[in-house]
């Protein structure tokens, strides 16, 4: 090799070299910029998926779905199955509590599974619930969907079901399956199955 | 109150759990930037909630917490200050 040649020290790079560096540097600050500026931008997601029907389990998806509503997130509740109930406007208002299969309840199954006695611990329920004043499914619907949260009922239970979209509530969204559910949670950062 | 006077004041003594912090954030976006909200709960555990609320909700300075009594009943007051 000719000592005259005006080559590099080894391994430095060809003033070439330094500068294709520099440009795809300037490009990468310029995507990380932008990609920060998404993160910044976009509000955090939760997804809940909301299947029991019963007066003790509707709570807690409309409770933590307009909690996370007040911190800023963008909400979707996909009631899917017994979940449909909570979003049904008749049926909503008049959500049972099972005395069955209940360990906390105070009456031995044997009692509980006797005629008439949901409605005895639904009353009971429905009782404690009011002295307390906590809200009614009524209301927390209402207010969910005041915040801008997504209350979704699945097409395919709603079928199932034989309900009619004018049962829902104004501003329930229908026509939605598990695959658009799934997505949403893919895209989630908290993703919940009541 | 020992910090400032409150620009407006939300009333949700006897609302219990999700109501305060849910009527919080909805007083909060109407406040003008640089007011105090003071929001009045019964609820105990507003305690905590309103404060988690306020740690990670932008622009919102939880200022005091206090407990008080009102014809023998607890009260919890909170204020939170809205950045300019």
């Amino acid at each position: 090799m000719s000592t005259d040649t005006p080559t590099p020290a080894d391994g430095a790079p060809t003033p070439e070299e330094f500068e294709a560096m520099q440009t795809r540097m300037a490009e990468l600050e310029e995507e990380l910029a932008s990609v920060r500026a998404d993160v910044a931008d976009s509000p955090k997601k939760m997804v809940i998926v909301a299947t029991k029907g019963t007066l003790d389990m509707a709570y807690p998806p409309l409770i933590l779905a307009s909690t996370a509503a007040a911190f800023g997130y963008d909400v979707t509740v996909f009631h899917t199955f017994w979940g449909l109930e909570i979003l049904h406007e008749e049926n909503s208002k008049d959500l049972q509590l099972s005395a069955v299969g209940n360990p906390n309840m105070p009456m031995p199954n044997a009692i509980a599974a006797l005629p008439g006695m949901d409605r005895v611990t639904t009353g009971m329920m429905r009782k404690r619930i009011a002295e307390n004043e906590v809200a009614s499914i009524e209301e927390l619907v209402e207010m969910s969907l005041d915040q801008g949260v997504d209350l979704q009922a699945c097409q395919m239970t709603i079928d199932l079901l034989g309900y009619d979209e004018d049962e829902f509530y104004d501003g329930v969204t229908t026509g939605v399956g598990a695959a658009s559910a799934f997505q949403e949670m893919v895209e989630a950062d908290v993703q919940l199955l009541v | 109150m020992s910090t400032e006077t409150p620009t407006e004041t939300l009333d949700v003594k006897g609302q219990n759990c999700p109501m305060p912090v849910v009527k919080t954030k909805g007083a909060f976006d109407g406040l003008a930037p640089g007011g105090t909200l003071e929001v009045v709960a019964t609820d105990s555990g507003s305690m905590s909630d309103i404060a988690g609320w306020a740690a990670s909700t932008e622009g919102a300075e939880l200022l005091d917490q206090e407990e008080t009594t009102e014809g023998g009943e607890a009260v919890f007051k909170h204020y939170i200050r809205k950045a300019e």
